[in-house]
């Protein structure tokens, strides 16, 4: 499974660090990735291929979770069904 | 590989444009729950819902935290109670609308439809204890929606079940008139009802269908909305274009997630039924559609126009997006439910007869409508006869869910709660039409019926 994992918040030192070593302790491969700073605020975007994952789903969104509480940033996984269902025939 | 644009385009109609699934409703056929005993078949009903559904609330969560879209409902619809309950010989099925009600609680869903009964050829003696039992149930339970089909295009109108059904209203409304009423919010009479309807109140379950599907609602009259802003002044071409491709992509996420759920709960996949519902949040209505279309207020002239333009192009966008499209797939105006209509009906703007003009193109009906609660019961039953001839000689569905409510009169408010949402009185024509009301027997079946 691929998922899409959004970050935005207030841009400040190790948000993609601390989100990639989550990602690769745990077997996730990254894909794609892509960033932009508009007005002090970070936006990323990262493409995560899932199939290796070490573990369940619902893991992988309680880490995020963590993450985001511990980070400050607002951190948003989704399967990339839906944006292929949505924008592909 | 999915772009960057794509990505920020569906997350932006989910976070600041309100896209949502509006609903996962399982059917459940209660056909086998039939007994000649009530309380065996309360027992048999409970256990059988319970079983089917009792991991539907539990998938929609997690495909709402899969797909990070919001699922705001789930909810369950059965057969029609009239007829599973038919072998039961009982004089009142009050306590078959409490089983249907710890059933729903027991699983989570915040609605179960389906108290219901077709008597669009007339009443057999369980139809008429169905019937009977309304006001009374509708009062005792929370979460139980009940609806009568009193017409079809093909058998005409059963105008003593119209008559029974505009005294029932006002039934229901007085015995829940501590609570504003709110019985008759989960009432609905119509015309050609679909058996595969996911939306409440009026959803039920089908003696065509399987014994258990997954029926889905898709809305995001917010989406459409926004998408029109970009293109203001436009032709009619291109607001039209706009529409279709904004409700394909719509469609697709609820296509996605009906058959996901399907899978998942091991339940096939029925229907996807294309609505354009409101909720009471701001910029979550069909009336801000209409502004942004290009008129003052929903009830100018032009609004019967521009809602058909609206739901026109909504299925056209609608039906490549998904197998199987079915339900009621129209507008749903429930005043109470949408701020831009509230707005509208404050300012004098609508009027029932023009929300009754707008049901001939493709609204699904007089919805959530506040009435006087002096409204007489014939008055009513008039007001649910000229909608069912709308739907009858249009082939069309119709519905009327209308909420008399007592103690109150014209320009007040009335205030249901959540979902529900909350509306001013609207004024009601006060010339009788007892004597056309009270003749009893059937309208036949309109000339272009016979088909074969």
């Amino acid at each position: 499974m691929k998922g899409i994992i959004t970050v935005l918040g207030k841009d400040k030192v190790g948000i993609i660090a601390k989100i990639c070593i989550f990602l690769s302790e745990n077997g996730i491969n990254i894909l794609d990735i892509s960033q932009t700073i508009v007005q002090g605020y970070f936006n990323m975007l990262m493409i995560v291929d899932m199939e290796k994952s070490a573990i369940g789903l619902d893991e992988v969104f309680a880490g995020l979770k963590k993450l985001e509480e511990e980070i400050g940033v607002e951190i948003k996984l989704q399967r990339e069904d839906i944006f292929d269902s949505m924008h592909r025939i | 590989m999915i772009s960057r644009n794509e990505i920020l385009e569906t997350n932006k109609m989910i976070q600041e444009e309100n896209l949502d699934v509006r609903t996962i409703t399982m059917g459940i056929s209660l056909l086998d729950c039939a007994d000649s005993d009530i309380d065996r078949f309360n027992e048999k009903v409970y256990k059988k819902i319970t079983t089917c559904a009792k991991d539907l609330v539990k998938v929609g969560e997690q495909l709402e935290k899969e797909f990070g879209i919001p699922i705001v409902n789930k909810r369950i619809s059965v057969t029609p109670i009239a007829i599973a309950a038919a072998g039961c010989k009982a004089d009142s099925y009050v306590s078959v609308a409490k089983t249907l009600d710890r059933a729903a609680k027991e699983v989570g869903v915040n609605f179960i439809g389906g108290f219901s009964a077709l008597v669009h050829k007339g009443c057999t003696e369980s139809d008429r204890v169905l019937i009977d039992s309304i006001p009374e149930a509708l009062s005792v339970t929370d979460v139980v929606c009940s609806s009568v089909n009193i017409g079809t295009s093909r058998n005409g109108l059963d105008m003593d079940a119209v008559r029974r059904m505009g005294e029932v209203i006002k039934e229901t409304a007085e015995q829940s008139k501590d609570r504003g009423c709110i019985g008759c919010a989960k009432l609905v009479v119509f015309c050609n009802a679909v058996e595969d309807n996911p939306f409440m109140a009026g959803a039920f379950h089908g003696v065509g269908g399987k014994d258990c599907v997954i029926n889905v609602g898709v809305s995001g009259p917010g989406v459409v909305k926004r998408a029109l802003e970009e293109c203001r002044g436009a032709d009619f071409e291109t607001l039209c274009e706009t529409i279709k491709k904004t409700a394909f992509k719509i469609t697709r996420v609820g296509q996605l997630v009906a058959q996901e759920a399907s899978k998942r709960l091991g339940v096939p996949f029925g229907i996807i039924d294309l609505s354009l519902a409101p909720t009471p949040a701001i910029g979550d209505s069909i009336a801000e559609i209409f502004q942004e279309m290009g008129l003052e207020q929903a009830g100018a002239p032009g609004t019967t126009a521009a809602l058909a333009i609206l739901n026109d192009n909504v299925k056209k966008g609608g039906v490549m997006a998904s197998s199987y499209v079915g339900g009621l797939s129209g507008a749903f105006i429930p005043v109470s439910e949408d701020n831009g209509m509230i707005e509208a009906t404050k300012l004098g703007a609508l009027t029932l007869e023009k929300l009754e003009a707008m049901t001939c193109v493709c609204s699904v009906g007089l919805d959530m409508i506040a009435i006087p609660g002096d409204t007489s019961a014939a008055t009513i039953s008039g007001i649910i006869a000229d909608e069912a001839a709308i739907g009858m000689v249009n082939n069309k569905t119709t519905a009327v869910r209308l909420i008399p409510v007592i103690g109150k009169g014209v320009g007040e408010m009335v205030e249901f709660g959540g979902l529900l949402g909350y509306a001013p009185i609207m004024p009601v024509n006060t010339f009788s039409c007892e004597g056309f009301i009270g003749r009893g027997g059937r309208i036949p079946a309109p000339i272009h019926s016979f088909k074969n």
